[in-house]
This record gives structure tokens, sequence and C-alpha cells, in this order.
């Protein structure tokens, strides 16, 4: 994909100095980042980067030592998960986390739970299921019973379900093969151009983030150490070295 | 024949008891359920109910129906205060020092309402709000009785029940408190307030425990602030077996417990009337950790 945001484009999310520890472990080292209106970040690195721990930062379900998290114009950087998630703030957690006993159609209603406007909430919900064919068959069915890539998808499905302006993306293809990444990463890409949401893709798939971002960081031991468009990342020699494993 | 009307009136009388462990240990299953907390100052909140109801009724001749209302009102405000007091500080210390703070506001309330002025440390007659009478039958030849106790005991566990699972399985806030449990972080990224979720599920678990009181006052009139640890313990042990989280495992544990109790003190000796509900407790852990209905063995 090919970078096209200027400077105007006004910044979603930005982030400034932001440093997380666990006890006395420091995971993220004064991480800054930005994310314009309608674009998609990757972030690309290692097993323990700290990839999990930068989005649940901001999603206020882990408290930054230092640094701050602004979204639309507003400090979010100590406000409660819920109160991010109704601003308009998602995520796709790492490996899922459907609620198994529920069925599909519950589990999208969850991600609706913020919604008060019942006419709204159908809506939506009929405009997922649409938009996730496979979903639409199984709407009865127990989550815990869908293949890993139909669990993806109602992920996806549920966090759209609260409306987001900026969806966080953990990981989307772990586990799952070749074509059905794919099928994910090109649902992404839709969501992204057909409903402008902005969205932040932590993958360690580094082939296929590239690819599908608009623009990419790449982290490491806690720290930015590159960031640019996508396009130019992938060319560079350290990347290409290192995680698409030529 | 006179052996069957016998087992019969035990058990009876049994399933009334279970029926108060019933509502208690639902309490205990739902607080597990949602913080992982076994919540040992439970049955305290039971005691509370219990002396709440006393003065409603020997002060101001309050009708029993509004001091049912007044007294869960009152459980509900101390489950909500506790939980903000004592527990939500400690949301992400380790799970010891939960367990530790729990059994410490136990020892608190229990020897706080001991103080003469708070309740007082004796026990003291609960005052009948009716006049208790006796229903016999005989259906060919088989006798058998129940009281106006027991059929008020039966019929308010029975509505509470239904509106618990009307609550927990059809509202809004009931699939918050569901989705809580399963997975917190998860929920809260549905934009579910877990604090606010939490708060609830101790109202509702205090405002039952509280109801236990009342119809554990009518039933057994003698009230004390100690009253609520046995009862408490084998509430615990009544929701361990049916499986804890588990909502209808709370009932159905409730009420084999009392059974148990009291068919126990019936035909063998009322010494081992507590005894049995720790053979009970044994025989769970060893056979099936998990509980009746318990599907994981990691749960607990
Ligand atoms: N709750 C926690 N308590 C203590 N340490 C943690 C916790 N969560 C993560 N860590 C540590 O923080 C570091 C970064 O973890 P994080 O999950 O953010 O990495 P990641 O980049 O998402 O890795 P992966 O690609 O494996 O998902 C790791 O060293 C991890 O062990
Ligand atoms: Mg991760």
């Amino acid at each position: 994909m090919t970078n096209h945001f200027s400077n105007e484009v006004p910044v979603v999310l930005a982030i400034d100095g932001l440093c997380v520890s666990y006890g006395i472990i420091g995971v993220l080292d004064n991480v800054s980042l930005e994310v314009r209106r309608g674009e998609i970040l990757s972030i690309v690195g290692a097993n323990g980067a700290g990839k999990s721990t930068l989005l649940k930062s901001i999603t206020g379900l882990v408290r930054p030592a230092s640094g701050s998290i602004d979204f639309d114009g507003t400090r979010i950087t100590t406000l409660r998960t819920d109160v991010i998630v109704r601003m308009g703030v998602t995520m796709v957690p790492e490996g899922r986390r459907i609620f198994p006993d529920l069925t599909v159609k519950e589990n999208l209603e969850l991600g609706g739970f913020s919604q008060p406007d019942k006419k709204v909430h159908r809506d939506l919900l009929d405009l997922i299921v649409t938009s996730f064919p496979r979903l639409k068959e199984r709407m009865k069915q127990h989550a815990g019973t869908l293949s890993g890539g139909e669990q993806q998808m109602l992920a996806m499905g549920r966090a759209l379900m609260s409306h987001p302006k900026l969806l966080l993306l953990d990981e989307p293809s772990m586990g799952l093969s070749p074509i059905i990444t794919r099928e994910i990463f090109s649902l992404i890409t839709r969501i992204n151009s057909e409903k402008g949401i902005s969205m932040i893709l932590v993958e360690q798939n580094a082939h296929m983030a590239l690819e599908h971002s608009h623009r990419s960081c790449v982290l490491e031991n806690g720290r930015i150490t590159l960031q640019g468009p996508s396009g130019k990342i992938k060319h560079d020699p350290r990347i290409v070295e290192a995680y698409l494993g030529v | 024949m006179e052996q069957a009307s016998y087992i019969a009136a035990q058990v009876i009388n049994g399933l009334q008891l279970g029926a108060v462990y019933a509502l208690i240990a639902l309490g205990y299953t739902m607080v597990y359920g949602i913080l992982r907390l076994i919540n040992f100052a439970h049955g305290d909140i039971f005691m509370l109910g219990a002396f709440v109801a006393y003065f409603l009724i020997s002060r101001f001749g309050m009708p029993l129906y509004l001091v049912f209302f007044a007294t869960m009102a009152v459980t509900a405000l101390s489950g909500y205060l506790m939980e903000k007091i004592a527990y939500k500080p400690l949301r992400n210390a380790p799970r010891i020092s939960l367990l530790i703070t729990a059994v410490g506001v136990s020892l608190f309330l229990e020897y706080f309402c001991s103080l003469r002025s708070i309740f007082t440390p004796d026990y003291i007659g609960f005052p009948r709000p009716f006049e208790m009478e006796t229903y016999n039958f005989s259906p060919g030849g088989f006798e058998f009785s129940f009281t106006n106790v027991q059929a008020l005991i039966f019929a308010i566990t029975f509505s509470a029940l239904v509106l618990l699972y009307l609550l927990v399985y059809r509202t809004k806030q009931g699939r918050a408190m569901r989705a809580v449990s399963y997975d917190q972080e998860t929920a809260a990224l549905m934009g579910i307030n877990i604090d606010n979720t939490v708060s609830l599920t101790f109202m509702v678990g205090a405002a039952l425990a509280g109801m236990g009181g009342v119809l554990y006052g009518i039933a057994y009139p003698q009230i004390n602030v100690f009253m609520g640890i046995m009862p408490g313990i084998k509430s615990f042990i009544a929701a361990v077996l049916g499986g804890i989280g588990i909502i209808h495992g709370a009932v159905i544990g409730g009420l084999i417990v009392g059974v148990s109790e009291v068919i126990v003190s019936a035909f063998l000796s009322s010494t081992y009337r507590d005894g049995v509900i720790f053979v009970i407790l044994l025989i769970v852990l060893l056979v099936k950790p998990s509980g009746i209905f318990g599907k994981r063995s990691d749960k607990v």
C-alpha cells in the first residue's frame, strides 16, 4: 500500500514518550507514534518486544509509568477501558478471546454492549453479518466450536460492533493457515478502505504486515528503532535480513 | 409406613434448612465467579440480615413483606460498601491478600456487631411475625405435614431464584456479569464497566444472604452475631459441591447439604450434623473437585 497521508490528514492517535513496566521490568521505553485518520500503521517486532503491551496501554488495560496518549484530541492515558471503548477505540486481542460458551450472535451483541440505541445496534449487526458471510451461517452456534479463522472473524466483527474510529489488531494471523491469513488480511484492508477506520496492526508476520499497511514501526526491546512508509521499510536491508527472512 | 412418614418429615425439614443455605451459597458462587474470591465475610452478611429484620419487626412492627425489602436493601448496601472499602483497593493484589482481608472483614463484622452499642453478644429471640401453623396431609395413609414457615421459605426461595435467573440470563447487566466472570479484560473491551458489574454482583449476593437471614430467623428463632459462621461455611461447601461459579449448582448443593445435615442428626446423632458436611467436602474434593455441575477441573 502506498502512503498517501499528508500532514493535513488529522491525527487520530498520538502517543508521546510512553514508558510501561511490569513491576521493575521495563517493557516500553519512550515510545512515540502517531496514527492519522484512515491510516493503517503496522507494528513489527519479535516475541516479547512489547507489541501487545503497547496496544494494552492504549486501551487502558495496562497503566503506563509515564508518557501520554491522546485520542481525537482527548487525553486518554488514565481513563478506564470501557470509557476508552465508548470513545471509539477498540482492540481485537491476541488469541481472539471470544466467549466460547456464548453463541456467535451473543458474542457480536456483547461487542455492541455500549451502544445505547437499539436500532443502531441492529443495523450494525446486520452490516457485520453481511460482510462476514461465514458468521452468518453460524449465528446460533457456540463460538467455541468455530474454526480458528472463523473465531478471528468473530473477534473482528465483535470489535466492529462498538463502531470504532480506531481499531487495534493484535496478531490477527496467529495460528492461521496462509490461505486464511490472506482472507483475514483482505478483510482488514476492506474494512479500512470502506469504513475509513484507522488501525494499528501488530504482527509477527512482518511480510503480511508491511504489505497491508501504509506506515510501519519496528519495535525492538520496547523501543521504536525504525519507522516510515511500509513500502520503504520493506526494502530496508536491516528489515529484510531480520524480519523478512531472505 | 410410620418410618416413611418420619423420613418424609425430615427431608422436608432438610429442604427448609437447605433453602437457606442455597440463598447464602448463591452469593459465594457469584462473587467467586466474578472475582475468584472466597468472600469469608459473606456469612456475616447473612447474620446482619437476621439482625436488621429483628429490629424492623420488634422495634418498628414493620409488616413482613416490607421487612424483606428493607433488609435486602440494607444488606445489599453493606455488600456494596464491603467491596468498595475492603476488596476494590486489592483488585490487582495477589489473591492471598484478598483472602486474608476477607477473613479480617468477617472478624470485624462479628466483633463490631457484638458491641452492646451496636447489637449484642448474647443470643436473642427472633420475634415470629406470624403464628406457626401445621398442615397435615395423608394421601393413602402416608402421613406428612408441613408448616406455613416452610411454605414461606420455599415460596420465597423459589421466587428469588426465578428472579436471579432472569437477571443473569435475560438482562444486559446479567450478560455483563457473565462476560466479566469469564474474562475481565475482554469484558472491559466490550465497553462493560467492570467496577459497576462487580458492585452489582456483591449487592445481589448480599441481598440474597439478607433474605436468607430473615427466613432463618423466622424458622430458627434464636439469633446471635456469630450465627453466620457455620451456615457460611456450610453454604460455601454447598457452592463447591454444586460447582463453584454455577448458579443452579449452588442451589442443588445447598439443598443436598441441608437434607444431609438434618437426616444425619435424625438418624445418627446430632453430634455429627456439622461433621457430615465436611465429609461431603472431602468426598467432593477427592471425587470431583469441580463439583457436580462443574465442567473444567481447573476452575477451582
Ligand atoms: N502481565 C505481565 N506481567 C509481567 N510481565 C509481562 C506481563 N505481560 C507481558 N510481560 C512481559 O513484557 C514483555 C513484553 O510482552 P508483550 O506481550 O507486550 O510482547 P509482544 O511483543 O506482544 O510479544 P508476542 O509477540 O510474543 O506476543 C515480555 O517480556 C513479557 O514477558
Ligand atoms: Mg503479543
